[in-house]
């Protein structure tokens, strides 16, 4: 069913990449450090839970979300794909966008 | 009179409904106002926790046409659960049928890719093996090998440049050329870390995380790309810390 593969270029292969991923020994060195980036610069990796909400902001709520999505996807240019899911790509609505 | 938690709660998540009967403040006063800044606190923390979810759809369309779209999600899909670590998981899905994004079809990709980054960062502790082991067992040993990954190892598969879309808005990279990408998230340290593999990794990645042996993921993935690269992936899940055993028989 799979094609049988030479295990000495396997061997190669794995040789090479544990090479050159050799970890350096500073590595084992680094510590978790909460509460010292500054907010908005912890990469945000954490995702929500981590911070209150201000009582002073007012949900928009109704349908505010007709508004045009005004991003950088406006500015991407992806091209649309290739297949039939050339529809879902977002020149056409970028075109738009920029035009409004 | 007492208000029972059915409709205490559709009322909290529709603010074109009327309070509650029977609330009362500390005077015995109808609870008019209170409940309406409750019912607004429900409301704007959980878009807060929502922008803090997923960065990049944030930046890709804007703070007013998330935190309008977040409106609509945060009523459909309130939280299941008080970890907050957790709120958005429902979001690709949601973003599959919202219809006033159906233009930027990439955007249900992108929210996988960064709720993957979430799972990765509150997954479990694993302790790397030393890469050297790998190199040391003869090739025939090695391809009836299992090679086990660690628990914030997560893949994810693209038809959209995800990782470059990522990169532009989180990195300052430069624009993304349009093509799928698959990408391993591996988290060496404490943070998570996004690699696009090289062509056939994600069928190497998931035959490994199935328990096939390497040999058998080597097989499919070379079946899936005849130039498969074993060295560029294997050195993304060394330099990941993502191999936490080499188990034998």
């Amino acid at each position: 069913m799979t094609k049988p593969v030479k295990t000495i270029a396997v061997a190669g292969a794995v040789a090479a990449a544990v090479v050159a991923h050799a970890l350096p020994a500073a590595a084992a060195d680094t510590e978790k450090c909460f509460g010292v980036a500054l907010a908005g610069q912890n990469d945000c990796a954490a995702g929500p839970g981590t911070t209150c909400a201000g009582s002073s902001t007012v949900d928009y709520q109704g349908n505010a979300w007709k508004v045009v999505a005004a991003g950088t996807c406006t500015t991407m240019e992806l091209p649309a794909m290739a297949d039939g899911t050339a529809r879902m790509g977002s020149l056409e609505a970028l075109e738009r966008d920029m035009a409004g | 009179m007492s208000v029972d938690q059915t409709q205490f709660r559709t009322a909290m998540l529709d603010p074109a409904l009327p309070v509650p009967n029977g609330l009362t403040d500390a005077l015995g006063a109808p609870a008019g106002a209170r409940f309406n800044v409750y019912r607004n606190n429900v409301a704007v923390s959980l878009t807060e926790a929502m922008e803090a979810a997923f960065p990049v759809i944030l930046k890709l369309v804007g703070e007013e046409f998330f935190r309008a779209m977040a409106g609509v999600y945060l009523r459909i899909h309130p939280p299941k659960s008080p970890l907050m670590m957790h709120y958005g998981d429902a979001f690709p899905g949601f973003l599959e049928g919202f219809e006033p994004a159906q233009h930027l079809g990439y955007l249900p990709d992108i929210a996988r890719l960064e709720l993957a980054m979430r799972e990765s960062y509150h997954a479990a502790d694993g302790t790397p093996t030393e890469p050297a082991v790998l190199q040391s067992l003869p090739p025939d040993r090695l391809m009836t090998a299992r090679i086990i990954l660690a628990p914030a190892l997560r893949l994810v598969r693209s038809k959209w440049p995800i990782h470059g879309i990522w990169a532009f808005n989180m990195q300052g990279a430069p624009q993304p050329q349009m093509q799928g990408q698959d990408v391993l998230i591996t988290r060496p340290d404490f943070d998570p870390v996004l690699t696009p593999l090289p062509d056939g990794g994600a069928a190497f990645i998931i035959a490994l995380q199935q328990g096939q042996s390497f040999g058998t993921a080597l097989g499919l993935a070379t079946a899936q790309a005849a130039n498969f690269d074993l060295t560029t992936t294997l050195g993304t899940l060394i330099s990941g810390a993502a191999i936490t055993k080499i188990s034998e028989g």
